[in-house]
């Protein structure tokens, strides 16, 4: 293909899951307990989408890629430090909420509408890019909709894996229910790929590749707009951090057959 | 929604909620604004809690040998841009300008979880500091691109070098002005280069494992050639280049450690900064004595950075291990202090912790603000070359020329701390615009940060990481410690001896703290630290001021003193005076700098969104840490004026007469009327401590609240 793809990532930062995420009532609703000066990370699903998105560009001729972010714009600046050396990209950024307690709604609406004012974005092209369980606490609903706004109706909401046929037409491994996988083709651009987890390695950080990155990536943090995004309407019944359980028995050689039996027992209930 | 959280978090805004991350780290050590700084901590970061932590994981620190499994973290440091940047931009990198800070911020990150893969990136750059400080532009274009890494798409394998300096001397030769590296012409045909036969034996080489080049320190062994130089070696070059046997290290195993030995022929343009032909002799334009000085000023902040980062990445471990103690055990349920706190329950636990985590914070400011000195202090001396060698000044034509500068700098100090319409500005501006009168200033501090960085933060640093270990129990010795905190406190001991041991550090701080231009600076610092006083009392800033002046009485009075014998007590041999002395003046830079990062701290924080919530917390704790370093500094400071003071006087005997004045108890009382100043200083320091262990308490309460992540920040 030599007119190449115009993929466009959404991909924001989540609190580091490494840390303590107590949920506390801030003054705009539910918030997570120093959420600000928690280290944050590039959503685990999101980062699987930017990946496969660098690699297809980069061996697809003509291709760009731009990762559109909603989140504290400040906290963004941090995370892009690390981002950026990765892989290549022209950042857009929206100044909003990042820490869980949003609509997904509201997010796929402010999203689109940036995606709409990209320059010469070309939507003949454009591959949308995205975590599949992203900005929406597990309910896979956000890239969906962003495709609804933007009129995108070719939708794959568990991606795998992505061949460019020869003759342009994508093939993609999709994950569907009971473990089981669906082999979908489409004719090329415009999709939704929602991804899953991809299979390619995270990228090593390269300052180089960073400062490259950080020429557009600076001047675009400065004209973050702000979006209104949270979760109006929502009320939160009960927001709590999961109990932990620890039920320790040690048995010294146990044959593998019988640990798994017993915790196929215990799942079973 | 739990409402009882919000109060808490109402109740906790005036202490740490969190545990500081790169938003404080970078204002505090000055690089917020920039991003080629940032990224190369986040890329250091990735492979050192990635490939590094892994391998010491795996248990690959079990062998001495340089292994294929310890070479993929010279491939980790390649495929992260690591080890570009020491380059030029020109050459591959992509920092602009002098990179002490930004090599300091790589040791610093691979440091947090092994300071041999620290060791490792720091000594191929050493291999390449001759070259950067004194080599041609032709050694250092070549050699810079050849171990630069690979950009993408381009097929090369890059090159590893190692500094060769020490040698198998008696006693592993660490007189560095004494070589057994030889060098002869092996031939000289008319009109060619000539070439030479290069002989070095090399003792605790780090890189050796696996370097395709080396940077030699030689002494002339043939009338042909003039004194000494530093000499690149090749492993292709023709003759001997033998890695030789691998040391049995104990520490830092994740570094390759050898005495190497090589007999090789060269040609002279591999003479480091090249040489000149006088009358049928060769005279390198360097000597190695003058490369070795320019390279290790700024080396050994790197190697004291990294026992800094040790310190530092202990804290959360420990705070982990002393939490959850109990837990599991019977009586031990959730809710209950014994289950959340665990050891934490205990003051000696947490008044120990905050010891470690002080000391950390003062060994990592000053280690950093020597760094950035550097950073600065590079144009300077640049200068001074350039000048130097526009007037052909070489040798004692060059100390003479600093001298005469001494007494303009000693003027333009006095100017600078004048209020603005008090003092002559024209004077003021002429000798701010004398590059050699600035270099002077510069040279002075220079001269006292790097041997004190290194020797402070390596050597007390060492000391702490024995308490660190002492708080985990009996994890803290295993393999399994989290955090390796055991192994760290080995490597801490090796990195008190790289680059000069201890005794080399404190031999050098007895010479240039004595300097009358760096006097005149502390003596600033004092007033500046008595304004700092009044504004944050909460400091010890007040009591770091009382006891740099308590130094300073010391030093004046031990330099004109003599001991009960009439021999004088400030000599370069008397190293029991002098030696404490400069152990004393480390504890009071290390806590200056600490009071300073604070305050950049209190500045700068609330420009930043990400810390306006929680700041007024941090820094409440961080002035609590300064106070308890304050009040340790003093501690030491005045135990050590003390016994230098008194102790060289003869105790009064039985058969003296008592003086008047002093009571008569069981034993001869010493009543020294002339040291009544330095009772009254020493009296007032003591003073000064009012309030520090208040900080202390305070400290440790915010200890105990901390909030910690879920995981260790690196795997155990």
């Amino acid at each position: 293909m030599s007119s190449g793809f115009h993929i466009v990532v959404c991909g924001s930062l989540v609190p580091d899951p490494l840390q303590t995420l107590e949920p506390v009532q801030g003054p705009a609703g539910p918030a997570l307990k120093n959420e600000m000066v928690l280290p944050a990370v590039l959503d685990p699903w999101a980062g699987h989408s930017l990946y496969e998105a660098a690699n297809l560009a980069k061996n697809t001729e003509g291709s760009k890629v731009w990762l559109v972010s909603l989140g504290p714009k400040a906290k963004l600046q941090q995370l892009m430090m690390t981002i950026a050396q990765k892989v290549g990209f022209e950042l857009v950024v929206l100044d909003g909420p990042a820490g869980g307690f949003t609509d997904s709604a509201e997010v796929a609406g402010a999203l689109a509408g940036a995606i709409e004012k990209i320059d010469g974005l070309d939507k003949s092209k454009l591959l949308l890019f995205g975590g599949c369980s992203s900005a929406s606490r597990d309910a896979g609903a956000t890239m969906q909709m962003i495709g609804e706004h933007l009129g995108i109706t070719d939708q794959f909401l568990g991606v795998d894996e992505l061949t460019v046929q020869a003759d342009g037409s994508l093939k993609i491994l999709e994950r569907i229910e009971g473990g089981q996988y669906q082999i979908s083709s489409c004719k090329g651009a415009p999709a939704v790929l929602a991804w899953a987890t991809g299979s390619l390695p995270e990228p090593p950080n390269n300052p180089q590749v960073g400062m490259a990155n950080m020429r557009t990536i600076m001047p675009a943090l400065q004209k973050a707009q702000p979006a209104k995004v949270g979760a109006e309407g929502v009320s939160f019944e009960k927001v709590e951090v999961p109990v932990q359980q620890r039920q320790t028995k040690i048995v010294r050689d146990i044959p593998v057959e019988e640990i798994a039996e017993e915790i196929v027992a215990w799942l079973k209930g | 929604m739990n409402t009882a959280n919000a109060a808490t978090s109402e109740k906790n805004t005036l202490s740490l909620s969190t545990l500081p991350g790169d938003d404080v780290r970078q204002i505090m050590w000055r690089f917020a604004e920039r991003f080629e700084l940032q990224m190369a901590v986040q890329s250091a970061r990735s492979v050192a809690r990635g490939v590094v932590a892994r391998l010491v994981a795996e248990g690959a620190r079990n062998t001495h040998d340089w292994t294929e499994e310890k070479a993929q973290v010279l491939r980790a440091f390649d495929e992260s841009g690591l080890t570009n940047v020491f380059m030029e931009p020109e050459d591959g990198g992509f920092i602009t300008g002098p990179k002490n800070l930004a090599l300091a911020l790589v040791a610093f990150e691979l440091a947090w979880v092994d300071a041999g893969a620290a060791t490792t990136s720091m000594a191929g750059n050493l291999a390449l500091a001759p070259l950067h400080e004194r080599g041609t532009p032709e050694q250092v274009r070549t050699y810079m691109q050849r171990c630069a890494a690979p950009q993408p798409g381009e097929d090369r394998k890059p090159w590893h070098g190692a500094f060769v300096l020490t040698e198998p001397l008696p006693y592993v030769g660490v007189d560095t002005g004494v070589l057994s590296g030889k060098m002869r012409v092996a031939s000289w045909k008319e009109g060619k280069e000539p070439i030479l036969q290069v002989e070095k034996r090399g003792r605790f080489i780090t890189n050796i494992g696996f370097a395709n080049f080396v940077t030699v320190a030689v002494d002339s062994d043939d009338e042909r050639i003039k004194g000494s130089c530093m000499v690149i070696l090749e492993d292709t070059d023709e003759g001997n280049f033998d890695a030789g046997s691998m040391t049995l290290k104990l520490v830092h195993q994740l570094s390759s450690t050898g005495d190497p030995i090589f007999n090789l022929k060269v040609p002279a343009s591999r003479i480091i900064g090249g040489y000149t032909i006088k009358d049928g002799v060769i005279f390198p334009n360097y000597s190695h004595s003058e490369i070795i000085e320019s390279v290790f000023r700024r080396t050994r902040v790197t190697a004291a950075i990294m026992s800094s980062a040790k310190l530092l990445s202990a804290i959360e471990p420990i705070i982990r291990y002393q939490r959850g103690r109990f837990r599991g055990g019977a009586g031990s349920t959730p809710g209950t202090p014994r289950y959340d706190l665990g050891i934490q329950q205990k003051e000696d636990a947490l008044h120990r912790l905050a010891d470690i985590w002080a000391t950390g914070e003062a060994s990592a400011s000053l280690g950093f603000a020597a760094a950035r000195f550097f950073d600065e202090f590079d144009s300077l001396e640049k200068e001074k070359e350039k000048i130097f060698e526009e007037q052909g000044l070489k040798g004692r034509a060059q100390l003479k020329t600093l001298r005469a500068a001494q007494e303009e700098a000693l003027e333009f100090m006095e100017l600078d701390v004048q209020p603005g319409k008090k003092r002559d500005a024209k004077r003021h501006e002429e000798l701010k615009a004398k590059p050699l009168v600035q270099f002077v200033i510069g040279d002075s501090m220079a001269n006292v940060l790097c041997p004190a960085a290194k020797l402070w933060n390596t050597g007390f640093g060492t000391t702490m990481m024995r308490e660190a270990v002492s708080l985990m129990g009996g994890y803290g010795i295993t393999e399994d410690c989290p955090g390796f905190i055991g192994q760290k406190w080995m490597d801490a001991q090796l990195e008190a001896t790289y680059e000069g041991p201890e005794a080399v550090q404190r031999r050098q701080l007895s010479v240039t703290m004595t300097n009358e231009v760096f006097l005149a600076q502390l003596r600033q610092w004092i007033k500046d630290m008595r304004v700092v006083a009044g504004q944050r009392p909460g400091t010890g800033a007040c009591t770091l001021a009382k006891a740099m002046e308590l130094w300073d009485w010391t030093l004046q009075h031990l330099m004109k003193a003599k001991d009960a014998d009439g021999k004088a007590l400030y000599h370069g041999q008397r190293h029991g005076v002098t030696f404490p002395m400069a152990d004393a003046l480390c504890w009071l830079l290390s806590t200056r700098c600490q009071i300073l990062d604070l305050i950049e701290l209190e500045e700068k924080g609330p420009d930043n969104p990400v810390l306006a919530e929680n700041l007024a917390g941090t820094v409440q704790f961080f002035t609590d840490l300064c106070h308890v370093q304050a009040a340790r500094a003093a501690g030491e400071v005045g135990r050590i004026c003390a016994e230098l003071v008194f102790g060289y006087n003869s105790h009064p005997s039985w058969e003296s007469e008592p003086k008047v004045g002093c009571n008569v108890k069981a034993g001869p009382c010493v009543c020294m009327d002339e040291m009544r100043p330095f009772v009254e200083l020493r009296s007032k320091l003591d003073g000064c401590l009012t309030g520090s262990r208040l900080a202390k308490d305070r400290a440790a309460a915010a200890l105990s609240q901390v909030m910690i992540p879920e995981a260790l920040d690196y795997p155990a």
